[in-house]
């Protein structure tokens, strides 16, 4: 009979899991894949390295700083600032037709690139600074209402308005069109008052430390583990049968596995309405190239990119990616100490939106070629806002949402989850519960307090 | 335990839970929030600390004895009395 059996060993899972074990809890963590991470995983191709999610890490602040997830997640995993070796940002940008707005991870560069473009709308971007440093995360009425709405009332300028929601929503907003307002306010927070960060070493340099960190806790993880039901008994979970069909017990579970993927893997879900999944999928070229991305003269970190006054958040309907948004990252650009060296090839890696049924109902012999063909459209998109990169490929990969339901099990290849969230982390099970992305918190910051905070709350006082 | 033994204990799980704190000027009878950046969730470490490390079970209804270090040690006296510090 384990204390807690947790679902998944992403990042959520895996914080969790050592908060638990650290306080002497019976504690076992199940991945179905063969290898940790989730959504934030890494893999090794034709002898490179590759991070499978992860561009930058939000909310990055510097050691020392007592504020702030980061140092909050730091404090509750007893790991030292060091220890997730995080280099800052060079600097990112919003690109639009004609206009673009520089940031880092100091507010006042933003500040700045607004009153020089946007001269008359500085006054409206401070107040809505202060309407967010006003907001109580913990209520939540609020947390719903409409940022597009909010945003409209503060700043005049329609273009700005679609600028500032273009980096916040394609880092962390599971709904189309609009975003709710609790989930700007995390946002705001994690990239333009926080910003970004990445170890050299790429995300498993994380993962590596959470695991070592478990297992010296006495925590137990197993892999190629994939739970195939959970048992519910009296109107309480009672243990998980795994799909070889092993049975483990436990007094509570915690899944990572999302809403939708959590309930119906409950053997009561035929009682209970299903909650709507996700519709946004992503898919992503990787460029491998044979120089620095700033030898080509592109020095920014990441750069958000609309080819219209107009920011379009929506699943594309009538082809399979929609390339007039996307998000060019070169994880070369980061402020590496000078001890630790450089990645040794050139990146560039480039998201679009993607729709997952028409990736998913093409035929198997189609979709090899698709990809092909969407890699070029997706570059030929992007080299509209940086230099044109394309003459120095050397190597290319790409995911589709095939890739993301193939190894996150996310419901329609939904990266950013389900639109409606469980900020308490409950379910209708007394004894189960959900962190992760559907608890509410994005990104591996926000993953990461979302699995100490779940723990803490429901599992580590009685 | 005595008092004394306290203090330097939760001095020591302060340590851990808040390692970039300067804990050699704490005022013991100024509540630890007003000294230190230390949030609900670094509150319940203190509790969960010394559940781990002795076995003292404090119920939610009494955190509130836990403010400053002046009352936390009051509160843990009578509950520590019997636990042999450690060597």
């Amino acid at each position: 009979m384990y204390d807690t059996l947790i679902i998944g060993a992403g990042m959520s899972g895996l914080a969790a899991g050592i908060r638990l074990a650290y306080f002497d809890q019976r504690v076992c963590i199940l991945e179905r894949h063969h290898t940790i991470g989730g959504l934030n995983s890494f893999y090794r191709l034709r002898g490179r390295d590759y991070d499978v999610g992860l561009h930058a890490l939000t909310n990055f602040t510097p050691k020392g700083a007592k504020k702030g997830p980061l140092a909050r997640l730091l404090r509750q995993l007893r790991f030292q600032w060091e220890d997730f070796s995080l280099s800052q940002q060079i600097g990112s940008a919003i690109r639009f037709p004609g206009v673009e707005l520089r940031f880092d991870n100091n507010i006042e560069l933003l500040e700045s690139e607004i009153a020089g473009r946007f001269p008359g709308q500085i006054d409206g971007f401070r107040k809505l600074q202060q309407r967010l440093a006003d907001y109580d995360e913990l209520d939540g009425a609020l947390f719903q209402l409409s940022s597009r709405k909010i945003l409209s009332e503060l700043i005049d300028e329609p273009l700005l308005v679609e600028m500032l929601l273009c980096p916040l929503m394609w880092y962390g907003n599971a709904c189309q069109h609009d975003m709710n307002f609790g989930m700007f306010s995390v946002m705001f927070r994690a990239i333009f008052l926080e910003g970004f960060a990445r170890p050299l070493a790429g995300v498993r340099l994380i993962l590596k430390n959470m695991v070592k960190r478990f297992r010296s806790l006495g925590g137990e993880l197993k892999l190629r583990a994939g739970v195939e039901r959970i048992k519910v008994e009296n109107g309480r979970a009672t243990g998980v049968v795994l799909e070889d069909g092993t049975e483990l017990a436990a007094r509570r579970i915690i899944s990572s596995a999302g809403l939708v993927e959590t309930f119906r893997m409950c053997e009561d879900s035929s009682r209970v309405a299903a909650p709507a999944p996700g519709a946004l999928s992503f898919a992503e070229s990787i460029s491998i190239l044979d120089r620095q991305p700033q030898e080509m003269g592109h020095d920014r970190t990441i750069v958000f990119y609309n080819d219209s006054d107009r920011f379009h958040w929506d699943s594309p309907s009538d082809e399979l990616l929609d390339v007039r948004t996307g998000v060019i990252c070169s994880p070369n650009n980061y402020q590496y100490g000078s001890d630790e060296g450089q990645l040794p090839d050139g990146v560039i890696r480039i998201t679009s939106l993607a729709s997952f049924d028409r990736w998913t109902t093409l035929p198997d012999e189609e979709y090899p070629v698709q990809k092909l063909r969407w890699y070029d459209r997706m570059a030929a998109s992007a080299v509209r806002f940086m230099p044109d990169f394309r003459h120095r490929v050397i190597d290319t990969d790409m995911f589709t949402p095939r890739t993301i339901r193939r190894f996150t099990w996310h419901e329609r290849g939904a990266v950013y989850g389900a639109p409606d969230k469980r900020l308490d982390g409950t379910t209708h099970l007394p004894n189960l519960f959900l962190c992760g992305n559907d608890q509410g918190y994005v990104g591996i910051v926000g993953s990461i307090v979302s699995g100490i905070t779940v723990a803490n709350r429901h599992c580590l006082q009685d | 335990m005595t008092p004394a033994e306290i203090r330097e204990e939760i001095l020591d799980i302060l340590g851990d839970i808040a390692p970039d704190e300067d804990l050699s000027t704490l005022k013991d009878d100024v509540a630890f929030r007003d000294q230190l950046e230390l949030d609900s969730m670094d509150f319940l470490d203190i509790v969960m600390e010394l559940r781990k490390r002795h076995r003292i079970q404090i119920p939610e209804e009494d955190y509130g004895n836990l403010a400053s270090m002046a009352s936390t040690v009051a509160y843990l006296t009578p509950r520590m009395k019997d636990i042999a510090p450690k060597s």
